[in-house]
C-alpha cells in the first residue's frame, strides 16, 4: 500500500492521479500523521510536566500559555507569501516542521524559568503557523481542482489520526519509562517522531515548479488578493462562520457541567471527537467531490448547530454530541480548504491560504471570548442558545457567499 | 525511488531505536524507590521526596524512609496520610492509614495542587489544577473537593457550595483547604472578579463566607488561632504571611523569597514550606518562625509538601 503509493507519486506532474491516497497527498498526510503524533503527545503531559515536574506555579502557567497564542499570525502570513514569492513552499513547510521539532529538543534542556518556556513554545506555535499554508497549497496542486474534497479528506484522515495516537503514545511512553523520569522520554520521543516528519517530507513530497510570469508573485499581486471577488467571498464566509464556532475547551467543559461526568471521562471526549473526525474526513471529502462541497460545508455546520442546541438541553446522550462535533470537524476543515484553493492562482496560493488560515484562528480568538462573556453573564444555556443562532446567521449568509467558490 | 524509501526505512529504524534506548536509559536511570517500611507515626517530617517522587519520611536524624507510593502531593496528620497520585494520563486521591495501606481513592481531574489532611485525620480536601478551562483568557482554573472519611461524603467541587446563601459566581474558583478541629468549620480562598479572598466555610451546611482580602493557600496553625498564607504583593511574588483570625492583624514572617505552596505548621510556632530549586527539577523544605522574628532554616534537600508526623 505504501510502497505502490509513493512509487504513483510520479503522477503528480500534471496527469490526473487515479487514487487519490497516493504521492503527494499520502506523503503530506504521513508527515502530518507523524508530526501530530509528536506534537499531541507533549501537548497532553506538558500541563502536568510544567506544574508537577517544573514547580512552575500555575499562574506562571496560565502566563505562559497565553502570551504568545497572538504571534502565530504573522508569521503564517509572512511565511505563506515567502513560499510563494521563492516558489519554495516545502521549504518554508520543512522549516516549519524543523522549528517544532527543534522545540521539542530545547524542551529536554529548558530549565523552569516561565521565559525560557515561554520561548520553546512560541518556537513550536511559529513552526505550525509557517507549515500549515504551505502544506494545504502543495496538497491543492498535486491533484486536479475536481478531486480537492476528496484529497484533503485524505489527508486530514491522516493528520486526526496521528492527533488520536498521540497522547497514547505518551501514555506508553510514560508507563514504560516510569513516570518520575517519564517527562525526558516523552520528549525524547516526541523529537523522533518529529525528525521522522521532516525525513519524510524532504524524501517524498514534491513541489511543483511551474513556469512563473515574470513579477507574477509581489506584495501588490498578494494585496490584490483581496479584490478577487470570488476568493473575497470565500474569505468572508470562513471568517462569519469561523466567529460562530467557539473553542473546543467550551464544548467539553459544557458537557462537563452538564451531565456531572466523572472526572476522568473529560479527556475521552476529546478522544471520541478525534476518532469521529478521523473516521468521517475521508468519506465526507469524496462526497464533497461527487454532490458538491458547498452542502458538506454547510452541512458540516448544521451538524455544529444542532450540538450547540443539544447542549443547551439535557436530553441528548453524550455520543450523539461527540460524533455530531467530529462530523463538523470532518465536513469543514477540509472542505473549505477545498472550496478556497481553486480560487486562487497558483502562483500566489500559499499567501491566499495563510490569510484564510488567519482569518479563522483570529475569528476563534473573538468568538471564543465573547462566548465565555456570555457565558459569565448569562449562563452556559442561554450562550450556547446564542452560538447557535449566530451559526444560523453565519450559515445564511454563506449560502450566498459560499456558492461563488463553488461548482 | 528505490533509494528514497531504504533511506525512510533505515531512518525509522535508527529513530525506533533511539527512543526506545532513551526509554530504557531513563527506566534504569530513575533511583530506585525505598522498600522500607515507612509508618505515619513518631518524631519527623512526611514529604514528597523529589528525586524518586515518592512518598518518604524525614526522620530528626537526618535519616530518609523511602515509601513505594508515587505521590505528586502528600499530606498527613493523626495517621491518615493522602496521596495526591500521579499516574499516565490520570490522576487520583488516595488516602491510606499509618502503614501506608489503601483505604479508599477516588479520580481526580486535573494536576494535583494542594492536599490537606483535617487535625482528627478525619477530613481529606485537595485543589487540582484544571487546564481545560483556558477559555478564561489564559487563566488558569482549579477545583477544590472534601472528602468526609469517616462517613464517605464526598463533596467534589467547593463550586458547588453557597457563599453567604447564593451559589457562587460561574468564574469562582477555590483552592487550598484547612480544616478546624470540629472537622466542620474550614478555611480556602476563592478567586472571583480578580480578588482572591479568604474563605469561612461550613461543611454541613455546604455554605461560605467571605472574611478577608489577598489570602491566598490558608493553612491554619494547630492551636487554631492564626492562618499562615502567601500574601501576593505589588510585584505579582508572595510573601509568606501569618493572620491572626482574633482581629485579622497581618504579619509578614521573615522569609523573603517567594513562595508558592500551601504553608505546614510544624508546631505552633513553626511553619515549613517548599521551595524549588533555581534550575532544575527539585525542591528543598525551609522552616520559619511563625512570629515574624528569625530567620529562615532548611529542613531538609530534595523534598517537598511537608506535614509533621508526630
Amino acid at each position: 500500500m505504501y510502497l505502490t503509493g509513493v512509487r504513483a507519486g510520479a503522477s503528480l506532474r500534471g496527469a490526473p492521479a487515479r487514487r487519490i491516497l497516493t504521492g503527494n497527498v499520502l506523503a503530506l498526510g504521513l508527515v502530518s500523521l507523524v508530526t501530530d503524533v509528536s506534537a499531541e503527545m507533549v501537548t497532553s503531559v506538558l500541563p502536568a510536566y510544567l506544574v508537577v515536574g517544573l514547580h512552575l506555579s500555575v499562574a506562571q502557567y496560565g502566563l505562559v500559555d497565553g502570551v504568545f497564542t497572538g504571534a502565530t499570525a504573522l508569521t503564517r502570513i509572512a511565511g505563506g507569501y515567502a513560499a510563494d514569492r521563492f516558489r519554495k513552499r516545502k521549504f518554508v513547510a520543512a522549516l516549519g516542521y524543523g522549528l517544532s521539532a527543534a522545540a521539542k529538543l530545547a524542551l529536554l534542556f529548558v530549565s523552569a524559568a516561565p521565559a525560557a518556556i515561554g520561548g520553546v513554545l512560541a518556537l513550536d506555535r511559529t513552526g505550525k503557523g509557517l507549515r500549515t499554508a504551505p502544506r494545504d497549497a502543495m496538497i491543492t496542486l498535486s491533484v486536479p481542482p475536481e478531486r480537492l474534497g476528496s484529497a484533503f479528506g485524505a489527508h486530514r484522515a491522516l493528520d486526526s489520526l496521528g492527533a488520536f495516537a498521540g497522547p497514547l503514545v505518551a501514555v506508553g511512553v510514560l508507563a514504560a519509562a516510569g513516570s518520575a523520569a517519564g517527562y525526558d522520554a516523552v520528549f525524547m520521543v516526541s523529537l523522533c517522531f518529529a525528525v521522522l516528519g521532516l525525513v519524510l517530507l524532504a524524501l517524498f513530497v514534491r513541489d511543483r515548479r511551474d513556469k512563473l510570469p515574470p513579477e507574477a508573485v509581489s506584495l501588490r499581486a498578494a494585496l490584490g488578493l483581496l479584490r478577487r471577488g470570488k476568493f473575497r467571498s470565500v474569505g468572508v464566509a470562513a471568517l462569519l462562520l469561523g466567529l460562530s464556532t467557539v473553542g473546543d475547551g467550551f464544548v467539553y467543559l459544557i458537557l462537563q457541567h452538564r451531565d456531572g461526568l466523572p472526572v476522568t471521562a473529560f479527556p475521552l471526549l476529546a478522544v471520541g471527537t478525534a476518532l469521529a473526525y478521523l473516521l468521517l474526513a475521508a468519506p465526507l471529502g469524496r462526497l464533497a467531490d461527487r454532490i458538491g462541497r458547498r452542502p458538506i460545508a454547510l452541512g458540516g455546520y448544521a451538524a455544529l448547530l444542532v450540538v450547540y442546541i443539544l447542549l443547551a438541553t439535557t436530553s441528548a446522550p453524550i455520543w450523539t454530541i461527540v460524533i455530531l462535533y467530529g462530523a463538523f470537524y470532518a465536513a469543514t476543515d477540509g472542505v473549505l480548504m477545498a472550496i478556497a484553493g481553486p480560487l486562487l492562482p497558483a502562483e500566489l496560493r500559499t499567501t491566499g491560504m495563510a490569510v484564510v488560515q488567519t482569518g479563522q484562528a483570529m475569528a476563534y480568538l473573538v468568538s471564543s471570548v465573547l462566548f465565555g462573556l456570555a457565558w459569565q453573564s448569562w449562563g452556559s444555556g442561554p450562550a450556547c442558545l446564542a452560538a447557535a443562532a449566530a451559526v444560523a446567521v453565519a450559515m445564511v449568509a454563506s449560502t450566498r457567499l459560499l456558492k461563488a467558490g463553488t461548482p | 525511488m528505490k533509494w528514497r524509501i531504504l533511506t525512510a526505512v533505515a531512518a525509522t529504524v535508527l529513530l525506533a531505536i533511539v527512543a526506545v534506548g532513551y526509554i530504557a536509559l531513563r527506566a534504569t536511570d530513575a533511583p530506585a524507590a525505598g522498600t522500607s517500611p515507612v509508618r505515619l507515626a513518631g518524631p519527623g517530617v512526611l514529604i514528597r521526596d523529589t528525586a524518586t517522587g515518592t512518598l518518604a519520611l524525614q526522620r530528626p536524624d537526618g535519616t530518609r524512609e523511602r515509601s513505594d507510593l508515587r505521590c505528586a502531593r502528600v499530606y498527613a496528620a493523626a495517621g491518615t496520610g493522602v496521596c495526591l497520585r500521579e499516574q499516565p494520563e490520570s490522576y487520583e486521591l488516595t488516602v491510606v492509614d499509618r502503614e501506608l495501606k489503601k483505604l479508599s481513592s477516588i479520580p481526580l481531574n486535573g494536576i494535583p495542587n494542594r492536599a490537606r489532611v483535617s487535625p482528627s485525620g478525619r477530613m481529606v480536601s485537595w485543589t487540582v489544577f484544571v487546564t481545560g478551562d483556558s477559555y478564561n483568557g489564559g487563566r488558569f482554573s482549579t477545583r477544590s473537593g472534601i472528602l468526609d472519611s469517616r462517613t464517605g461524603t464526598l463533596a467534589g467541587n467547593l463550586e458547588e457550595f453557597t457563599v453567604d446563601g447564593k451559589p457562587s459566581a460561574p468564574t469562582a474558583n477555590f483552592w487550598g483547604i484547612t480544616f478546624t478541629r470540629d472537622d466542620n468549620v474550614f478555611y480556602a480562598t476563592m478567586s472571583a472578579g480578580g480578588q482572591r479572598r479568604l474563605m469561612r466555610g461550613d461543611f454541613a451546611r455546604r455554605d461560605m463566607h467571605p472574611l478577608k482580602d489577598n489570602v491566598e493557600c490558608p493553612s491554619l496553625s494547630p492551636d487554631g488561632t492564626r492562618i499562615a498564607y502567601k500574601k501576593m504583593l505589588a510585584d505579582r511574588t508572595w510573601r509568606l504571611t501569618v493572620l491572626r483570625l482574633a482581629d485579622l492583624v497581618e504579619t509578614p514572617l521573615a522569609e523573603t523569597r517567594s513562595v508558592d505552596d500551601q504553608a505546614a505548621w510544624l508546631d505552633d510556632s513553626t511553619i515549613a514550606y517548599g521551595l524549588p530549586h533555581q534550575r532544575g527539577k527539585g525542591a528543598d523544605i525551609w522552616k520559619t518562625p511563625a512570629d515574624g522574628h528569625g530567620t529562615p532554616e532548611l529542613v531538609t534537600r530534595d523534598a517537598e509538601s511537608p506535614s509533621p508526623t508526630n
